[in-house]
């Protein structure tokens, strides 16, 4: 009973015995991902990418399968012919006959933009002759729409900017923005975003609580993609839950709730943790969600490991097979589990390896070689006695540490000047013969 | 045999090496014992000119004596000495005298004349070759401080073309900054002429190789590295320090430890500094505690490494001493640079150059 306490190692109230801490675990999904769940949160582009994006990384046949099948079903509600074509090959026919090619479809919806194509074209130049700034506006947003609808990213997005110099109102900026950023995210041009993102920013006053809150999700993944782990932790953290299902076509509220909160973990320390994610009564809107989130980062602020690390683990399988995080798991549960250790041996003088090998559900060696690569890099102040399998605090010796580099930079200096003597000496002789040469 | 009086502007280096039977050696006469001196040395010259190499061959130790004599009583003339104007002053001889150390391999009296420390310099080619003999002669002296500071003048000096002094000072600088300091910078300081920075790197590429692959810390790929390079590394001469590179690897892995532990058995330390054996480590740690590289204990019973702190305490006469001495050098050091940098702002030239660019 004793030992399971240590073990632990965690802040209870009240004693708590074994029982009552399976109980306080709710649920934990190790189960596969629930596709119709999941594409159900999405709708547009997006929806189609992530299904093929499943389908594409996931080993389990069935799944695969059911993911191309949805995509094939969504694919047919618009007019993407080229999506649709890749879908239809990515089948390969596994799906039987009424999933195959339909040439009949897709040449009656070729025809179909060709015809709108060329209306929107006429509209277009009769509106560009009257030079009606608002209707050349509607017109640029219409074409952008169509290319959107068909496919053609970077037509599209050339488009939308293209309604930049017809915007009056800032509303109008404001839509352009918004637009821009929704092909840059599929197109997956992340400077673009943050870009337009600071753009349509700059008008605070015109904005509705639910357009601040997609942009910030917008500028959370910019900040994701490239890797900018605190600042996209802060940028979701600060995500109005207004936002709801309104921005399906990009992100839904279950994934703000994941990003955040694990790049908060990942990157923020223990106060601004507890500041911004534990009490922030907003972000708590969307860790209801997705409880397992929630369960996970109070453990690690409770200092439960085990179970922490249990949780990851098991989230782990599903957010390979997220769109925006898959590149982003191994370094983010890296540093998560780092930042563990860290905490772990911080507030202690010694710390028995074994102990510490068991709350984190490895070996004693495995535990060694983590510490030894964080000593390493600085991160902990410790030294390891391997015989005895303990590892000591370790606090530098200032003054010993002040005394050495004063001897240092004193032998540092010398050399320096030294050599900087005997440059100044060359360059003088090397002046004077250029000199003597010329007289 | 008469010993002439000849003006300095005629001396000639004594190297030993015989060119044609006729060489006037011109010596600033003093003593007695000097003129001695010379004419042994010019005695023994003579017979290495005329001498048969069959009735050589049947006396070789005699020969290797006599030439051994020579060498030493040409070095103990000690001839930089006398030309130099003050001990500051680099003259032709210098470089001259340090070739002869080498190939004689008299490190100790090579180095005497190291430690003086050069600020004038009449020719910049003698610098060059001054240097380059130099860091070589304290190589050999085992002093890779001093060579390391000597091969970093040569690679900063102020140069308007590649000169292949440079080149080869560049590629015993990665070495010894190797075996010394057990890391390299690839990047130049700020001072460095930009010829040297654009191409030095492309004169030593398997050097600067040398150099990235040690920083991974991996022995066996530096020695698979070393074996397939071995060739351009015999051709620059350099074998040598090369495999004194790679032992020096396994003290870097075995320092790096003691940063992390304060207790290893001899196998981990094998396991992790990649050496074959624990008793091979025990020897290197043996060997690093000998040298005052790291401070352990060796518990041979249980296998056991025990590293402990420098034992430094930086309280006692000795360090306060040795911190006064270093005050005092470096006080001095200052005086001379103000007073450097005062004469240079009264430079006639100087003005008449920064007057000019002013007005542009």
């Amino acid at each position: 009973m004793d030992t399971d306490e240590i073990f632990t190692n965690g802040v209870d109230d009240e004693p708590s015995p074994p029982q009552q801490q399976q109980q306080r675990r709710p649920i934990i999904s190790s189960e596969q991902l629930d596709i119709e769940a999941y594409a159900a949160l999405y709708t547009g582009r997006t929806k189609i990418s992530r299904l093929l994006f499943i389908s594409d990384k996931c080993d389990n046949v069935s799944v695969k399968l059911e993911a191309l099948r949805m995509a094939y079903v969504e694919v047919k509600k618009g007019e993407n012919t080229q999506l649709f074509r890749e879908v239809v090959q990515k089948i390969d026919g596994r799906l039987g006959l009424e999933y195959g090619n339909d040439v009949n479809w897709m040449d009656a919806v070729d025809r179909r933009a060709d015809v709108r194509k060329e209306k929107l074209e006429n509209e277009l130049n009769a509106y560009r002759t009257n030079l009606i700034k608002e209707s050349i506006r509607m017109g640029y947003n219409d074409f952008g729409d169509f290319y959107y609808a068909r496919g053609t990213l970077g037509e599209a997005f050339k488009n939308y900017v293209r309604t930049r110099d017809y915007c009056t109102t800032a509303k109008h900026i404001i839509h352009m923005c918004l637009n821009a950023i929704l092909v840059s995210i599929e197109m997956g041009q992340f400077a673009h975003v943050t870009s337009y993102v600071s753009k349509a920013e700059q008008n605070k006053a015109d904005l509705d609580p639910i357009t601040i809150a997609k942009l910030q999700c917008a500028a959370g993944l910019a900040h994701l993609e490239a890797r900018k782990y605190k600042q996209a932790a802060r940028k979701f953290l600060e995500t109005a839950p207004e936002l709801g299902n309104s921005y399906s076509e990009v992100i839904a509220a279950q994934d703000v709730a994941t990003y955040g909160g694990l790049c908060a973990l990942a990157s923020f320390d223990r106060a601004e943790l507890k500041a911004k994610v534990i009490d922030n009564i907003n972000f708590r809107n969307f860790l209801e969600l997705v409880p397992e989130v929630r369960e996970l980062i109070n453990d690690f602020y409770s200092s439960h490991y085990a179970s922490c690390l249990d949780y990851l683990g098991n989230l782990k399988a599903n957010l390979l097979l997220d769109i925006h995080l898959h590149d982003h798991v191994e370094t983010l549960y890296t540093d998560i589990r780092n930042k563990a250790l860290i905490q772990y041996t911080h507030p202690f003088v010694s710390v028995d390896l074994n102990m510490m090998a068991n709350a984190f559900k490895t070996t004693v060696t495995g535990i060694q070689k983590e510490l030894e690569a964080l000593i390493t890099d600085n991160q902990i102040q410790a030294r390891i006695d391997s015989h005895n399998k303990i590892l000591y605090a370790r606090h530098a010796d200032q003054r010993k540490a002040t005394f050495q580099r004063v001897l240092q930079t004193g032998v540092e200096f010398d050399r320096d000047v030294r050599a900087m003597l005997l440059r100044a000496n060359l360059v003088k002789h090397d002046y004077n013969v250029k000199a003597s040469r010329k007289i | 045999m008469p010993v002439t009086v000849l003006p300095l502007s005629r001396h000639v280096t004594t190297d030993g090496s015989v060119t044609s039977g006729r060489k006037k050696f011109g010596f600033v006469t003093g003593k007695h014992a000097e003129a001695q001196a010379n004419e042994f040395i010019i005695s023994v010259v003579r017979f290495i000119d005329v001498c048969s190499v069959e009735q050589i061959r049947l006396v070789p130790d005699k020969f290797i004596s006599v030439c051994k004599r020579l060498h030493e009583e040409v070095i103990n003339l000690n001839a930089p000495r006398k030309i130099q104007a003050s001990s500051e002053h680099l003259t032709p001889l210098h470089p001259d005298f340090l070739q002869v150390c080498l190939l004689a391999k008299c490190y100790k009296i090579g180095y005497g004349i190291l430690e003086d420390d050069i600020y004038e310099v009449d020719q910049p080619r003698d610098f060059f070759l001054y240097c380059y003999y130099g860091g070589m002669v304290c190589i050999g002296h085992k002093r890779f401080a001093k060579a390391l500071e000597l091969f970093h003048n040569v690679v900063t000096a102020p140069m308007s073309t590649m000169n292949a002094i440079a080149v080869e000072a560049y590629k015993k600088y990665i070495l010894v900054s190797l075996i010394h300091l057990r890391q390299f910078s690839a990047s130049f300081p700020k001072y460095t002429s930009s010829v040297a920075q654009r191409n030095l790197k492309n004169f030593s590429q398997p050097y600067v190789e040398l150099a990235n692959s040690y920083n991974t810390g991996n022995i066996s790929e530096l020695k698979a590295f070393v074996q397939a390079n071995r060739e351009k590394f015999e051709n620059g001469n350099n074998l040598g320090l090369v495999n004194q590179v790679v032992s020096s690897m396994y003290k870097r892995n075995i320092q790096r430890l003691t940063q992390t532990y304060l207790t290893l058995s001899l196998e981990d330390i094998a396991n992790t500094a990649q050496i074959d054996t624990p008793k091979e480590a025990e020897m290197h740690v043996l060997q690093m505690i000998e040298d005052g590289e790291i401070y352990a204990t060796i518990n041979q019973k249980d296998g056991m490494v025990r590293f402990l702190e420098d034992p430094e305490q930086y309280n006692t006469c000795e360090m306060i001493k040795h911190i006064d001495s270093s005050i005092q050098r470096i006080m001095k050091m200052s005086k001379k640079l103000k007073t450097m940098d005062e004469s240079m702002s009264c430079d006639p030239l100087y003005l008449s150059k920064v007057g000019r660019e002013r007005q542009r």
